[in-house]
């Protein structure tokens, strides 16, 4: 069941054309990392999930239904140039983006003070927006696009502005919401937020989408087939049908390699051709990062091998 | 609707409280009691007494100079010099000189003073002159002064207008010279006033980006509705603020005025004398109150409020999409002009309508939405037919939604575009696109 279909949206402004037959699927109840350079299309997509733009061709299905006015109150947004009115009371700002979303006051009211407690600024209520800190504010922001309960929640680069501490008491906000059945879609840039809180990503490179799908099957299919090896020995030669890519002999006649298997050949082989010359102490499979996905699809350059990202993961 | 209506609240209520709003009703009474209250006062506290010498060489105005309490006027016997002295020495306030002239040529006359002297002094000694020349002269010329005031005959002339039905009307140009003038002038300045906080709440909302996080609530036409017609609310509640503080200070101020022992009736006459042009105003004053009822008020009102309302809305959706289309206060001059050119000219285009309030300018102006909210309000005082303000009244609604519905496209793109130098070709873009 998807909470969102984005089905062939194009969007054309006057000089270019930001999204360019772009379909999406969001799986209730995930997180879905919406991942692209800076300029790839990502917030004209947002824009038109939020019902701020309209898409020139294709349309956009809200839990079955072509979306609607009426779906904004389901829907929460933080986008990522944040902005608060500044000379408004904290309390009195929260209470108006909640009644705007179809809120009533009362119940906008009750649901307040149980976030004002839950992040411990039960004395911020009657202060101006400008007297607080850039993190505070960002706080604020935050409970006002989660307040109205949505059950889509939109966050463009969600970490931006928070201090390590914060981030994590956001993060945890966010898993606690996709557990209370939230549907979460997470734009950014930063790929190890992505690897740690995903279920799904789909990547939009210069208005077109590149690659969508489960987060670990696309893990999955980025792997090389390289393992990472370190043992004590020395390492002198191996079947031909074994690549090695890199080998450093360390102090203490230690080693670290490098080796790459040829497709279907499974990795047991290589710890049997390794068994009979070094002292095997780890074998790790390595797996590519977002980040190496990320890079490798939008330059079309990349190649694992040649990366110190092998070296450290 | 319920929406519009939240955004409306929240902009009223923000503007309202806003000490700076509140200030301003408090001041603008004030300010505006001070005009007339200032000049009144001033003559009042001026106690100070002046001796004037006069030195006539002339003989010809004997007893002429009567003077008053605080300006008096006194012959002396000396020369020139030693009455030069005497002012130096602060003895006199100043000295006149009159040497021996001919009533035809009334040259050489000159006044010594330490200080400049003050407007009003030499005004005295000039008409006190002048009134004393023109007697002689009659006197020379046979006519008896007595003769002369007989002929004197005060004209007034009542001015009647033919309507349809009442038949005779009585009519009074100067009072409606001044409810014209004025009701066009309080348009002209809050349209300004209120359509630039239109423009600044815009763009407030634009470089605090808050915009996006609301126009994912609301639609970008509801929320400018909201905030063109809260600022419009707060702009009414601040003219009814000022009716009423103003009633009230005035009130106040004339039983003040009127039951102050401290201040004896001479002494308020001699205020009055010095302060001639108080009492034309007080003079003014009671003959607009009488002639104010020849008006037809409530037409008057009906149609200040609905030029009022119909000019600020049409300017101010201008103002929001000249602010949204903008990224600070200092990029907004460009869009500025052209909006503030029809404005200021029809303001100026006033003082010269009101000359010939039914000319065919007039009728022009007066029709185009742009400039009839002053201009139909300078005439309105005048009776101008039926049919022209009908038309004037449904062209203002008609032009007023084709300028929103432009303004309001404009704005739509405006408010989410940042960093963008935008020209006029690229409006003219915006209004095409689609939503």
């Amino acid at each position: 069941m998807y909470i969102l279909s984005a089905q062939h949206i194009t969007k054309r402004y006057s000089s270019h054309t930001a999204l360019d037959d772009v379909s999406i699927d969001i799986p209730k109840g995930s997180i879905f990392g919406l991942l692209g350079p800076n300029g790839a299309g990502k917030t004209s997509l947002i824009r038109i999930i939020t019902q701020i733009t309209a898409p020139d061709q294709g349309q956009v299905l809200f839990n079955g239904e072509q979306l609607a006015p009426k779906h904004i109150g389901r829907i929460g947004y933080l986008p990522e140039e944040r902005g608060l009115y500044k000379k408004m009371k904290v309390g009195d700002q929260l209470l108006y983006l909640a009644q705007l979303k179809g809120m009533s006051k009362a119940e906008a009211m009750q649901k307040l003070k149980e976030w004002f407690k839950k992040f411990d600024m039960q004395t911020w209520w009657g202060k101006q927006v400008e007297d607080l800190s850039k993190g505070m504010q960002q706080k604020v922001q935050f409970i006002a696009t989660v307040l109205h309960q949505p059950e889509l929640l939109i966050l463009d680069e969600p970490f931006t502005g928070f201090d390590p501490v914060n981030a994590n008491l956001i993060k945890d906000e966010i898993i606690s919401l996709r557990n209370q059945g939230c549907t979460i879609i997470f734009s950014t840039h930063r790929m190890e937020s992505v690897e740690e809180l995903c279920d799904y990503i789909a990547l939009i490179n210069k208005s077109r989408k590149i690659l969508d799908g489960p987060t670990k099957k696309i893990k999955h299919q980025y792997k090389t087939n390289t393992y990472a090896v370190e043992g004590e020995g020395k390492l002198i030669s191996l079947p031909s049908q074994f690549e090695v890519q890199s080998m450093t002999n360390l102090e203490d006649g230690f080693f670290k390699a490098t080796i790459k298997l040829p497709a279907g050949v499974v990795p047991n082989h290589l710890i049997e051709a390794l068994i009979g010359q070094v002292q095997v102490h780890s074998f790790i499979e390595h797996i590519p990062s977002m980040n190496e996905i990320f890079i490798r699809n939008v330059t079309g350059e990349y190649t694992p091998s040649q990366s110190r990202y092998v070296e450290t993961e | 609707m319920k929406k519009i209506l939240l955004i409306l609240q929240r902009e009223y209520l923000v503007r309202v409280q806003k000490k700076s709003f509140i200030i301003m009703t408090l001041i603008g009474p004030i300010l505006m009691a001070g005009i007339y209250a200032i000049p009144a006062w001033l003559a009042l506290r001026d106690n100070e007494s002046r001796t004037v010498a006069v030195i006539d060489e002339s003989g010809l105005f004997k007893d002429t100079f009567d003077g008053n309490k605080n300006l008096i006027f006194k012959p002396v016997q000396t020369t020139l010099p030693s009455g030069k002295q005497a002012v130096m020495d602060g003895k006199y306030y100043a000295v006149l000189f009159i040497p021996k002239i001919s009533v035809e040529k009334p040259d050489g006359i000159k006044l010594f003073s330490k200080k400049s002297v003050s407007f009003e002094v030499e005004n005295a000694i000039e008409r006190a002159l002048k009134n004393q020349l023109e007697d002689v002269k009659l006197i020379q010329a046979g006519i008896n002064k007595q003769v002369l005031e007989k002929i004197d005959t005060p004209v007034s002339i009542n001015t009647l207008n033919l309507t349809e039905d009442e038949g005779e009307k009585d009519s009074n140009t100067g009072a409606a010279f001044i409810v014209g003038f004025a009701s066009a002038f309080l348009i002209y300045i809050s349209i300004f006033i209120y359509g630039v906080q239109v423009m600044r709440g815009v763009l407030e909302e634009k470089t605090s980006r808050i915009v996006e996080v609301i126009i994912s609530s609301v639609k970008p036409f509801q929320l400018m509705v909201g905030k063109i017609t809260g600022i419009a609310l707060v702009g009414l509640t601040q003219f009814l603020l000022w009716i009423i503080l103003g009633t009230g200070i005035s009130t106040v101020a004339l039983s003040y005025l009127r039951s102050d022992k401290s201040v004896p009736a001479a002494q308020m006459e001699a205020a009055m004398k010095q302060a001639p042009a108080l009492e034309q105003r007080a003079n003014a004053a009671d003959k607009l109150s009488s002639a104010l009822s020849t008006l037809n008020i409530p037409l008057i009102l009906g149609s200040f409020l609905f030029y009022f309302l119909g000019g600020y809305l049409l300017y101010s959706a201008l103002f929001a999409a000249v602010g949204a289309a903008a990224d600070s206060e200092t990029d907004t001059q460009q869009f500025m002009f052209p909006i503030t050119i029809p404005l200021i000219l029809s303001f100026v285009m006033a003082q010269f309508i009101i000359q010939n309030p039914d000319g065919q300018l007039a009728f022009w102006l007066s029709i185009i939405p742009l400039t009839s909210p002053i201009i139909m309000m300078v005439r309105m005082p005048f009776n101008p037919p039926a049919w022209e303000i009908a038309l004037s009244m449904v062209l203002l609604v008609l032009g007023f939604l084709a300028i929103a519905w432009v303004a309001a496209r404009i704005y739509r793109v405006g408010i989410l575009m940042y960093g963008k130098k935008v020209n006029y070709k690229e409006l003219a873009k915006w209004v095409f696109y689609r939503a």
